[in-house]
């Protein structure tokens, strides 16, 4: 079948593997006399990214900023209201595009919850033949590709192939989970929190064979996280979100060595250091995040914002190019009406 | 009488594996805890024996339960000739329960069959679906929900009349909605969970994610469920034919036998009670097989 | 509170449709026209298709449809064919009668079984949780008609104790409260009840059963408080759950108390259903099952408000 084989790179080098422009989803709520009221939760708005080929891409944010509806839109999981994406110069689900299956034939998703992810019903080898089989690979091959998959996560197939879920381990079901998103030899790996569930010792063997996955099978990675240390240690680049917005985007080195938005900084600093003398004396950042049904105007960090003045009230800050990152903040553009900002 | 509140919940028993660690395949485990049950075990063997009896009735040189005899109206038990007794047309009682269970199991299973076949499909396909198709299934599910179980089926065969079949109609059409609302609720259940995402993710059609990862989980708590309404259409069927709108006389089934025998209360009572006691048997044995097999496959429910 | 009950209220209205459908298709579900059933085989045409032009069963089904629910809904269920009497009438009286002995067989039901099932759940001995769980067994599988004829065997042929049928001594016009109609009451609400009292036990225990084995208990337990105050709590966690379950029950006892009401001759509605069906008196037939399901959803209905009420974790937005 070689509609299975590993697929071409197409565009070049220089050409975005996904582009994703304007995205947008908002979840109605339930409420009113009639069950439909106008209220959504704004779980990703107009959000727009891009990702390079052989690059990794972290994601980060609080919980229920919306990063994995993130995921589930540039899978198609979910339809986003607007926006559009773009695969390696196909348009996806678009007249002249590629359509939705092949998207996911090329683009591909490791869930958190290594249980949940998991058919409790299915052997291990009969979860990861599904995909293969479900596109026609006869059942031969398919047999070949799930002893190659498990030997590719570092699980010995003869002693795993016909086990149950719930006879593995956490750190076992999630290379189980990585080698059935490989199983269809995507280019694009979106890992949802993926080792967040995981002990410390044992996520570092996953975050390791991430590593080497990738170089040996040329992929590139989203990988979404609230841990701020696995996903400086795993990107290139990195792209912080808050409530359902990019707030800032950049090298790993400039997010982490110089973070411009306010909200960036308080993460980094609320990260628990190992050095005594630079002990967190205070909370970095205030309360919890506001509700995403009904979020600030203007600047929907300015609740939560040391620095908050009346522009962040008034108007949204875009995301600017300054140099070295992206930035959504007033106290970066210039001409803002922020105290902080340089005047033109 | 009364189909029960059919709140299911899988969500547990799918998250946290109680199946014994040395266990291999699903089905081969709940196999073996059935056979480990000695009260199922049991109340199998008697329905066993019931149907087997009532099946091979012919064959086991039983008296013809439809030959009638107007001296021999009413004998007691334990007659030398009619060891249960005779009914009120001098027919052999005996006979008659063993060739009544024909009727009265098949009155129960069959409809609980077609509606397992029927409300299973239908509650599949709202809960994978969702969205307007599942809005538009349990709507109309919602309008036979607003008739007490016994009134629909009494009211469904009152206006259709007597006879077998308007019976099997009526009784289906009351059991399509609750399995339809199991099987909906059930399935949007596992739905919810993360593998059938990853197999939508990796673009098989609604059709191969049903049959690999929907069916094999919805389809035990479905059958458990589908199983405890037997009794409940068994004594349906039976209390149908008992006001007269099923079974048409002559035919043996037990709760027409009941009806046809209260006439007989003040000269032999304990033999107009007799049918009753097939139907209390027969559906508390599919009640508790219906429990041990809720326990092997550990629904909750 | 009060939206969540409006938005439910309204939402009863395209159910309420499809029974009112459902309703007026049982007359056609009728083999042979309805006219059949009134008038004399021999009887000349134009008599017959007069009285289809009267009763309007010469127009197409959607207009009949509309026009029976615009007369339904001014209260006028139509005239009995058997009685000549207006259905509206008919159905009120025996309602009366079938809602009294509802009421006595829930009051029992309920009460017995929520006994029964908290002592099963607390019951330090097997023997009390097995003979409960035994009860509740015995209840859900027994034919309570079948029961119906067995008290009637034992309580009334045998012991001659209690009155085997009808609403009262033998003059009586309906049902009054005192000595001699209560007596034959006794026997329709025991049998009535039973499978209330399996069902509602059976949940009872397992509710309280798994309430009491929650986390919450035990820090009550160690705060040293005393066992009645828990049982407070552990009753008011396991309520919704039960309330539920009781609520489909009190609807279904008036479904099942057409067979147990045609053993006692008990003049309620399903003694009225009943012998309507062999009349092939259709218009009560319609009008019993439309008032009877009307009653079962707003029992459904009040039941779902008293449990948001009781339950907090149901969003009542």
């Amino acid at each position: 079948m070689d509609s299975l084989l590993p697929l071409e790179d197409r565009g070049g080098p220089a050409q975005p593997l996904l582009l994703a422009t304007g995205l947008r989803k908002h979840f109605p709520v339930a409420g009113g006399l009639l069950g439909r009221s106008r209220k959504v939760v704004r779980a990703v708005d107009d959000l727009s990214l891009s990702v390079a080929k052989g690059e990794t891409l972290g994601v980060v944010g609080e919980s229920g900023c919306g990063k994995s509806t993130v995921a589930r839109l540039l899978i198609r999981l979910i339809k986003p209201d607007r926006g559009t994406m773009v695969l390696d110069g196909d348009p996806v689900d678009e007249p002249h595009g590629i359509t939705v299956n092949e998207l996911r034939r090329q683009v591909q998703m490791v869930f958190q919850d290594s249980y949940a992810s998991l058919n409790p019903r299915l052997t291990i080898a009969e979860t990861l033949a599904f995909a293969p089989k479900a596109h026609g690979l006869p059942a031969a091959e398919a047999r070949a590709r799930v002893r190659d998959l498990l030997d590719k996560v570092g699980l010995d197939p003869a002693n795993y192939a016909e086990r149950y879920p719930h006879e593995l381990s956490g750190g076992q079901r999630q290379r189980v989970n990585i080698a059935r998103a490989l199983a269809l030899r995507p280019r694009l790996v979106i890992l949802d929190e993926a080792v967040s569930a995981l002990d410390k010792s044992v996520e570092a063997q996953v975050l390791n064979m991430l590593v080497d996955l990738k170089t040996e099978l040329g992929l590139t990675y989203i990988f979404i996280s609230h841990d701020l240390n696995v996903v400086q240690y795993l990107s290139d680049r990195v792209l912080v979100m808050y409530l359902g917005k990019i707030v800032e985007l950049g090298s790993v080195e400039a997010i982490y060595g110089n973070p411009q938005h306010p909200y960036t900084r308080a993460l980094l600093s609320a990260r628990p250091s190992m050095d005594p003398r630079r002990r967190t004396k205070e909370a970095p950042i205030q309360g919890d995040p506001p509700n995403p049904i009904d979020p600030p105007s203007g600047c929907r960090f300015r609740t939560r914002c040391p620095f908050a003045e009346d522009v962040c009230t008034r108007v949204e800050p875009p995301l600017a190019d300054i140099g070295t990152q992206a930035v959504a903040c007033h106290m970066r553009v210039v001409g803002s009406g922020h105290s902080k900002a340089a005047t033109p | 009488m009364a189909i029960q509140s059919p709140t299911v919940d899988i969500a547990a028993a799918l998250v946290r594996p109680t199946v014994a660690s040395a266990s291999r395949g699903y089905w081969p485990s709940v196999g073996r805890r059935l056979r480990r049950d000695p009260v199922t075990l049991i109340c199998a063997g008697v329905l066993l024996l019931v149907v087997l009896s009532s099946i091979a009735a012919p064959l086991l040189g039983l008296a013809d339960p439809y030959k009638t005899s107007m001296i021999r109206r009413l004998y007691p038990l334990g007659s030398p000739s009619h060891l249960l007794g005779t009914d009120e047309l001098g027919r052999d009682m005996f006979a008659r329960l063993i060739y009544g269970g024909r009727l009265s199991l098949f009155m129960g299973v069959m409809p609980v069959l077609c509606a397992l076949l029927i409300g299973g499909a239908l509650g599949i396909t709202a809960g994978f679906v969702g969205g307007k198709v599942n809005m538009a299934i349990m709507r109309v599910m919602d309008v036979f929900y607003a008739f007490p179980s016994v009134l629909l089926a009494i009211s469904l065969s009152g206006a259709m009349g007597a006879g077998t079949e308007n019976t099997l109609l009526s009784l289906t059409l009351v059991f399509i909605p609750p399995i339809c609302r199991v099987s909906e609720s059930v399935t949007t259940q596992v739905r919810g969970f993360d593998f059938v995402d990853a197999a939508r993710a990796s673009g098989a059609s609604a059709l191969t994610i049903v049959r690999v990862h929907v069916l094999g989980n919805v389809l035990g708590p479905i059958l458990v469920y589908a199983t405890s309404l037997i009794s409940v259409a068994i004594i349906l069927a039976a209390g149908l034919s008992f006001l007269g709108l099923g079974v048409k006389p002559p035919e043996p089934e037990w709760g027409l036998m009941l009806n046809t025998l209260r006439q007989a209360i003040y000269v032999n009572p304990v033999l107009a009670a007799l049918p009753g006691v097939m139907i209390f048997i027969t559906s508390i044995c599919f009640n508790l097989m219906s429990d041990g097999l809720r326990a092997a496959m550990d629904v909750k429910a | 509170m009060l939206l969540y009950a409006l938005r439910r209220l309204l939402y009863l209205v395209p159910v309420a449709f499809g029974v009112s459908l459902l309703v007026f298709a049982l007359v056609h579900l009728a083999p042979g026209d309805p006219i059949s059933a009134i008038v004399p085989p021999d009887a000349p045409h134009e008599v017959d298709d007069k009285l289809k032009e009267y009763y309007g069963f010469d127009k197409p089904l959607p207009v009949q449809y509309f026009r029976w629910l615009a007369v339904t809904l001014t209260g006028d269920l139509g005239t009995s064919i058997g009685t000549g009497r207006p259905v509206a009438a008919e159905v009120a009286s025996a309602f009366g009668n079938t809602i009294i002995l509802a009421i006595a067989a829930t009051l029992f039901a309920f009460s017995l079984a929520v006994f029964l099932g908290t002592s099963a759940a607390y019951a330090k001995s097997r023997i009390v949780d097995r003979l409960v769980t035994m009860i509740s067994l015995m209840g859900v599988s027994v034919p309570h008609f079948w029961l119906a004829i067995v008290l009637v065997i034992v309580f009334s042929v045998e012991m001659g104790v209690l009155p085997p049928m009808g609403i009262g001594p033998e003059n009586s016009t309906g049902w009054r409260l005192d000595w001699p109609h209560l007596k034959h009451m006794i026997l329709p609400t025991i049998a009535l009840s039973v499978i209330p009292l399996g069902v509602v036990t059976r949940t009872v225990r397992s509710t309280v059963k798994e309430t009491l084995s929650m986390e919450f208990v035990t820090a009550l337990q160690a705060k040293g408080m005393r066992d009645d105050q828990i049982l407070r709590h552990v009753l008011k966690n396991a309520a919704p759950t039960c309330l539920a379950v009781m609520g489909l029950q009190a609807g279904n006892l008036i479904g099942g108390s057409i067979l147990i009401e045609t053993v006692f001759a008990w003049p309620g509605t399903g003694f009225l259903l009943n012998s309507a069906i062999f009349r092939r008196d259709l218009p009560i037939l319609q009008g019993t099952t439309l008032v009877l399901a009307g009653f079962f959803m707003l029992l459904n209905l009040t039941v779902d408000i008293i449990q948001t009420m009781v339950d907090p974790r149901i969003k009542r937005g």
